[in-house]
């Protein structure tokens, strides 16, 4: 639900990085997205093609790397993935763990012409 | 050509909340963001701590909902500075709208802002404000799975509010479970157990929030 807003603080963000490098035209955008924000790559897609009509960086292509939630466990320092669930160390059993990946929202780079 | 930008996308949000923050401070006002889904019981809450700090802490509230006044209209009538925040759609407050409604906010005239996000477990816990803490109401009738299902805001959480405990004999819901969840995310978070309905644990809640307030102005 919260796409049109991140995506239109990603596309100021890229047309400013754009317009800086004294681009053309953006060709691809690099997203970093961490699972845990709930953003759906789809949605952002939709709400892109929509806002960038008309502006360098119309018909960009989006990829996206997702980064599942990722925890690092206190008792045995072994990092694991968090599923649904399922919130305990699978190596210690331990149930002390602080999160160190899946909550990104960021711009890696830009291809531009 | 590739350009490396390595930039958060909400930076232009977390700048604004920035500002926000130092408006606040130079007032000598301590902000809390409101969060919950809807109808867990934000309203009830702000009601109930402006009624147990009448007379000792002047507090000021900004309404967040997609439409209506209603709420503000509630709160209004416990003659408390009230300001609505219609998003008009969107699903959350963002440091922008903040912005416009601190201006709206006689702020040398209190000392605690209560500030109620749209209910939604979601999107709100993307969208800093510029408050000092964040709180998180959870209530009884949603069920003790939502720290698995809403992992990111209540690891944001500074505290979580268990409201309706009044309802435990009737439905079923692990407080201790629910706890152990959130505080495997979350190592520091405090969690009360209340009722908005019967004010239980309200005392508890209320003094935490003063014991925060007093902290940030020393």
């Amino acid at each position: 639900m919260h796409e049109l807003a991140i995506t239109q603080s990603m596309f100021d963000l890229v047309l400013e990085q754009a317009k800086k490098a004294g681009a053309k035209k953006v060709g691809k955008i690099n997203l970093v997205i961490g699972e845990m924000t709930g953003v759906v790559g789809d949605c952002v897609q939709f709400y892109f093609d929509f806002i960038s009509q008309g502006t360098l960086a119309e018909g960009a292509a989006l990829s996206f790397v997702m980064v599942p939630p990722t925890a690092r466990c206190r008792g045995c320092d072994k990092t694991f993935e968090l599923r649904e669930f399922d919130w305990v160390c699978p190596y210690c059993q331990g149930n002390n763990m602080e999160i160190i990946a899946g909550k990104e929202l960021f711009v890696e780079s830009i291809e531009v012409e | 050509m590739e350009i490396k930008v390595l930039k958060d996308i909400l930076s232009a949000n977390e700048q604004m909340a920035e500002r926000n923050r130092q408006l606040l401070d130079s007032k000598g006002v301590f902000a809390v963001n409101l969060m919950s889904s809807p109808g867990a019981g934000k309203t009830s809450l702000i009601l109930e701590t402006i009624k147990r700090l009448k007379g000792k802490t002047r507090i000021g509230v900004i309404e967040g909902d997609v439409s209506s006044s209603l709420d503000a209209e509630a709160i209004g009538k416990e003659g408390v500075p009230v300001i609505q925040i219609n998003t008009g759609g969107e699903c959350h407050l963002d440091a922008n709208m903040a912005y416009s409604a601190l201006s709206n906010v006689p702020l040398q005239d209190i000392e605690l802002l209560l500030i109620e996000n749209v209910g939604n477990l979601i999107c709100p816990a993307e969208f800093a404000l510029g408050e000092h803490k964040k709180v998180l109401v959870s209530s009884v009738p949603e069920g003790d799975d939502k720290p698995f299902k809403y992992p990111l805001m209540f690891h944001k959480a500074d505290a979580v509010l268990i409201n309706k405990i009044d309802l435990l004999p009737y439905l079923k819901f692990d407080t201790q479970a629910f706890s152990q969840a959130v505080r495997r995310i979350n190592e520091r978070v405090e969690i009360f157990q209340i009722s908005c309905a019967t004010s239980q644990g309200i005392g508890q809640w209320v003094s935490w929030l003063l014991t925060q307030m007093s902290r940030r102005q020393s």
